[in-house]
């Protein structure tokens, strides 16, 4: 029993942790994450009940005023609500950063000799499986209303595309996550960003619709351009400019938010 | 051989597991720890006794990397804790005041996430989980979340989480503040288990019996500040000498027997009840012509006791806080 530990001052380390440790750290905290998204399935609610309810409700209320027939609308709902819902999953993201950071268990993860980006980059790194599950959900839904995709290429860049933009999106909620005092709180803000952001875009309505302001700020509005890169590769198959576009905005918005999130993170902790 | 043996004597002496000069921790305007020392050698059981509100758990967390220091400095096996925070938390386990675990996860998945981060693989820690489970008979919940475990079981929990590696430096901060009787007694075993395999501990706590029971060495905080520090018995020994307690058989001749008392041990006597008689008792072996004295003057005796100084008095003497001290002792 009583085997004797290494004496303190003997042992020889270093003062800082290796980039394999971090990643294993990463990994585990990652692991950790998706043990509590299995603990408590309620988090999946806006993954689960929002594309299933967003896809049918704004199909058949919306369907025959803007294109004359539910089917006519759903190549234009479709790539909105598959933009839409990811992106809404990367504001939870946030939310459960920030009340994960309050829980007693925090105390321990500050204590231990482990990466201090590995309590961030985990949850990010899990939420991956909303984001998919969400992306996914939507196209089954959209696939039994009878919307069809001309390629399987075109269908699994677009999905990976919103999986990718959720994912850069989710560092700005994380920011607030880290930031912010409640979890309240990043609700509030993130709600406040999210619904211009996804309404005032291509998602739902042709945008020769709308007054030319309005189009102004749908036309800087990035959410615009993933969801026509979305809808081009469905109906056509093929990868535009505004694929490139989405793509080189949502990797701009990871390069500004991450050094921002990491260090506002790394003060507190 | 002996010139060995001396030697390693000295580096013994040289490896203090914590070290801190003038450590100080201010927020706002309050300077919640005010200059604190500290020199706590390798191998010993070191306790910050203190009210709530003391500055304790302050400096447990300045010492474990949780807290910047304002002012002073403080090396854990030498490494700084400021500059060498990586260092330091290999070095150190924390279990905090209020249980640091996962309420959401079960205490197997609790135990097997901290191991991982600790760098065991999956498989070596699950089987670390069920050993420590085992250790701290917590092995028929350990699939249950903790939500539905009682407070001490989260205690257990939150310290076998720490010693899934055994770390040579173990801070606890109140270890035991509520927890029953039975719970308490066996985390003071695993505490001096932890010190027989070679670790040092730190624990803060308001119970002066534990810091008696557990404790080489004892540091009183108060307002932020060291105001007293030495072994139990020397912090008692410096408060005040041990009383003599004479209870009589017959109340009527205590006036006489606190007069002889007075005369044979050259001191003031008191009479805190009608047939108690008590004095300081400097020199044990002035008792015994007491007694004789008494037996000659035919005073009959019902009990002699002598009362070693508690800790409770040291407390109260020390801190001149007679409120904060004796809340603290009530609940010990």
């Amino acid at each position: 029993m009583s085997a004797q530990i290494v004496p303190g001052a003997e042992r020889k380390l270093k003062n800082r942790i290796s980039i394999q440790m971090s990643i294993s750290n990463s990994l585990t905290m990652a692991y950790r994450t998706l043990l509590l998204i299995r603990r408590t399935p309620q988090q999946l609610f806006d993954v689960t009940i929002q594309p299933i309810l967003f896809t049918l409700m704004f199909s058949f209320l919306f369907g025959g005023a803007i294109s004359g027939s539910v089917a006519g609308y759903l190549p234009i709902i479709i790539p909105g609500i598959l933009a839409q819902t990811a992106i809404t999953a990367s504001m939870g993201t946030g939310v459960q950063l920030r009340e994960d950071m309050d829980k007693g268990v925090f105390y321990r993860f500050k204590s231990m000799p482990i990466a201090r980006m590995a309590t961030l980059a985990g949850p990010l790194l899990a939420d991956i499986v909303r984001y998919s599950i969400a992306t996914g959900l939507t196209l089954v839904m959209g696939y039994i209303l009878g919307f069809r995709w001309v390629s399987t290429d075109g269908l699994l860049l677009a999905g990976f595309l919103s999986v990718f933009a959720a994912w850069c999106l989710s560092w700005v909620f994380a920011l607030l996550g880290v930031v912010m005092k409640s979890a309240q709180a990043v609700q509030g803000i993130s709600a406040a960003i999210l619904f211009p952001l996804s309404f005032l875009s291509g998602a739902f309505v042709p945008t020769k619709t709308l007054p030319s302001w309005l189009q102004d700020f749908v036309n800087v509005n990035p959410l615009t351009y993933v969801v026509s890169a979305v809808r081009q590769l469905f109906t056509q198959g093929t990868v535009g400019t505004d694929f490139w576009l989405s793509l080189a905005g949502s990797i701009a918005i990871v390069l500004v938010f991450a050094p921002l999130t990491l260090r506002a993170y790394m003060r507190k902790a | 051989m002996m010139q060995q043996g001396v030697q390693g004597q000295e580096r013994q002496q040289r490896a203090l597991a914590i070290e801190a000069h003038g450590l100080v921790k201010v927020f706002g305007d309050n300077r919640a720890v005010d200059g604190v020392d500290l020199s706590i050698p390798t191998g010993s059981i070191y306790a910050l006794l203190g009210p709530n509100g003391a500055g304790k758990t302050t400096i447990i967390n300045m010492l474990t990397t949780l807290l910047k220091p304002s002012g002073g400095s403080a090396k854990i096996f030498g490494h700084d804790v400021a500059k060498e925070t990586q260092i330091v938390r290999q070095l150190i386990s924390v279990t905090g005041q209020s249980a640091a675990v996962d309420e959401r996860l079960s205490a197997t998945e609790n135990l097997t996430i901290f191991g991982m981060l600790l760098g065991l693989s999956k498989s070596q820690a699950s089987k670390r989980a069920a050993e420590l489970l085992v250790e701290f008979g917590l092995e028929e919940a350990a699939k249950r979340t903790l939500e539905k475990f009682s407070g001490g079981m989260r205690r257990r929990l939150d310290l076998a989480s720490s010693l899934i590696i055994q770390a040579p430096l173990i801070f606890l901060d109140e270890p035991t503040t509520g927890l029953d009787p039975r719970t308490r007694v066996q985390m003071w075993e695993s505490i001096r288990r932890m010190v027989a395999s070679g670790s040092t501990i730190l624990l803060t706590t308001q119970y002066l019996d534990e810091a008696d029971q557990l404790a080489d060495r004892i540091a009183v905080i108060d307002h932020g500040r060291v105001v007293a520090e030495g072994t139990p018995r020397e912090l008692k020994a410096a408060v005040g000498k041990a009383t003599l307690n004479l209870s009589l058989a017959d109340e009527k001749e205590a006036p006489e027997a606190a007069r002889i008392a007075e005369d044979v041990l050259r001191v003031k006597t008191s009479r805190p009840e009608a047939n108690l008689v008590t004095a300081p008792m400097s020199d044990p072996d002035s008792v015994t012509d007491l007694l004789v004295a008494l037996r000659n003057a035919k005073i009959r005796l019902a009990t002699v006791s002598v009362q070693e100084p508690t800790l409770d008095e040291v407390f109260i003497a020390l801190t001149g806080d007679g409120k904060d001290a004796q809340a603290g002792g009530a609940k010990a």
